[in-house]
């Protein structure tokens, strides 16, 4: 990665920031995929008496947000991305436990999985991991999920949105078959479909009844948050 | 005939035709979606031949191994691992024996695709020296079945492109090595790597040919092969660009690209500076032979422009960031947003 900066910064104290100031460095931090700082940003903060949830919406669900905009636009990469959920992924362990403990509020609940004969990953993955940086709870089902196991899941999960992802032109109509048998089931309506990966199209994901297609995971999650809004009437 | 050596074919000829798709041709002869390509080479041997032997008689000049997901990572997701070597072997010698059987030189390139796996540089799990071991048990096979370059494809990571080059010069000193990446992710490919980048790498390594496969269409494709181009003017640059977008109608999957449009693609991408010309996913035999009828016929042009790209072949999917996007919905400085301090650990 090119880096514009000098190193005066290099033995930069976070102690010596202010908690404004702090949130702001962890999201930088986490932008660089710098996961032992952020660590530590998240640990400064809550010894100054920061609430759990406040650490995760301020500090690095805003930092995840600026990572999920540049992905988006062609200015951050797999990689990058990768580098910076790692790091939101440490500070998250952190937070996980006080998090349920306060009983914080959670800004829903996805199960997300790769359709029945895909066995691709790396773009479901990383929908999953921004999401989790934006709050969400995500029950990740691997590859290759058929329909019955998708229903299983949502029956146990109960979640808010259901995630389907295809990297082949081959695999992504079987989405529609989960569509139609969530629709058999009577409980369609009771979840937002997102679906994505490479081959799909607007067109496709209403021609099968999906709620959205979501061109990336950046999109993903604001369309995450837009639909929990409409829908749930719950807001992030 | 016997086999000819690429780099003695590219001399006499200037220009050579690859072949077509691989999956979307298998499909139609009912391999199931998610299942391994690659098994067919020991299962349904026949159809292999029959694909082969399509694109030999469409007028290609190079064809590729069924050999695309043969590496152990790929097949161990089908409990498939352990027949690396026999599968791989068995792609090379299948092709072999039809490019000796034709009635004109024809090149058999082994295929190498992505292990699939995340390399721990950008992230991921995969250390590079597994993935060297990886892609040399893979190519040595395809050596040992008797293929006459080794070809790298739909690269995303050049850690993981460094990876195969590795394996191919340690087990296959003797062979040429041809890379080729997908930029599919704003001009880039998926990992960040610039088309310009890959120039610079395939010279510093050596590389026969390198150049752009797959993606998102072929306007996309050809913007990369003019960016190849104009780095490394001299190079052999490749165009395997897939035939137009695929389309959902009427529950099936369809490629937008018409037999007509591959050959409007195929007289660009040589205009555009590229000297291996073929097509990736959605291209019959139809599409390539349309390919072969139209570069036979061509005369040279000028170097095309985005704009002219768009206007023969229809418009670009993927905007480079920085450039203005016609879909409006996010416009951005193009300069990143790495405004603020930061310090290292």
């Amino acid at each position: 990665m090119s880096d514009n900066d000098n190193n005066e910064d290099d033995d930069l104290d976070l102690r010596s920031l202010t908690d404004e100031e702090l949130a702001e460095q962890i999201g930088d931090d986490l932008y660089d995929g710098l996961k032992d700082e952020v660590v530590e940003g998240v640990e400064i903060l809550l010894e100054r008496g920061w609430q759990p949830y406040d650490v995760l919406t301020k500090a690095l669900v805003a930092g995840m947000k600026i990572v999920g905009d540049d992905f988006r636009d062609g200015i951050l990469f797999v990689p990058e991305v990768l580098l910076a959920a790692n790091a939101m992924k440490a500070g998250m362990e952190i937070l996980r436990p006080l998090l349920v403990e306060t009983d914080a509020p959670k800004a829903g609940k996805m199960v997300i999985g790769t359709v029945k004969g895909d066995i691709h990953d790396i773009g479901k993955n990383i929908v999953a991991m921004m999401m989790e940086g934006a709050g969400f709870e995500v029950i990740n089902l691997g590859i290759n999920v058929d329909a019955e196991q998708f229903l299983a899941a949502i029956e146990e999960h109960k979640p808010h949105i259901l995630g389907m992802s295809a990297l082949l032109t081959t695999t992504m109509p079987y989405m529609k078959t989960v569509i139609e048998e969530l629709e058999k089931k009577g409980i369609r309506d009771d979840i937002i479909v997102l679906v994505g990966g490479a081959p799909l199209n607007e067109d496709f994901a209403e021609a099968i009844r999906a709620d959205a297609y979501c061109k990336d995971a950046a999109v993903a999650v604001d369309t995450a948050r837009e639909l929990m809004k409409r829908k749930h009437n719950i807001s992030t | 005939m016997s086999r000819t050596a690429l780099d003695a074919l590219m001399q006499e000829r200037g220009l050579l035709l690859a072949d077509g798709a691989t999956g979307t041709n298998l499909f139609m002869q009912g391999l199931e979606s998610g299942y391994p390509p690659e098994l067919w080479n020991d299962e349904k041997p026949d159809v292999i031949r029959w694909l082969h032997q399509g694109f030999i008689d469409a007028g290609s000049d190079i064809i590729l191994t069924n050999s695309f997901g043969g590496s152990r990572y790929r097949l161990m997701l089908h409990g498939a691992q352990d027949r690396v070597a026999e599968l791989n072997e068995k792609a090379a010698r299948l092709a072999g024996t039809l490019a000796e059987q034709a009635p004109r030189p024809v090149v058999v390139a082994g295929s190498v695709g992505p292990t699939g796996e995340i390399l721990q540089d950008a992230g991921g799990t995969l250390t590079f020296e597994e993935a060297v071991e990886a892609f040399a048990e893979q190519i040595a096979a395809l050596a040992e079945g008797g293929i006459d370059v080794v070809w790298i494809e739909t690269m995303s990571s050049t850690e993981e492109t460094r990876a195969a080059v590795e394996a191919a010069r340690k087990v296959a000193p003797g062979l040429p090595v041809v890379a080729t990446m997908s930029f599919d992710t704003a001009g880039r490919t998926m990992m960040g790597v610039q088309p310009a980048a890959l120039a610079a790498f395939a010279q510093e390594h050596g590389l026969f040919a390198f150049g752009a496969n797959c993606g998102t269409g072929a306007p996309d494709l050809l913007l990369g092969v003019l960016e190849m181009t104009e780095a490394a003017p001299d190079a052999i640059v490749v165009a395997k660009a897939n035939a137009g977008v695929p389309e959902f109608k009427d529950g099936d999957i369809v490629y937008s690209g018409t037999v007509e449009l591959a050959g409007e693609y195929a007289k660009m991408a040589f205009d555009a500076g590229a000297r291996i010309i073929g097509g990736c996913c959605g291209n019959s035999f139809d599409h390539v032979a349309e390919m072969r009828r139209a570069l036979d016929d061509h005369t040279p042009g000028p170097r095309p422009t985005r704009e002219d790209v768009e206007a023969r072949l229809g418009p670009i999917q993927q905007q480079a960031a920085g450039h203005k996007c016609a879909h409006g919905h996010h416009g951005n400085d193009g300069e990143g947003r790495r405004r603020r301090r930061r310090r290292r650990g």
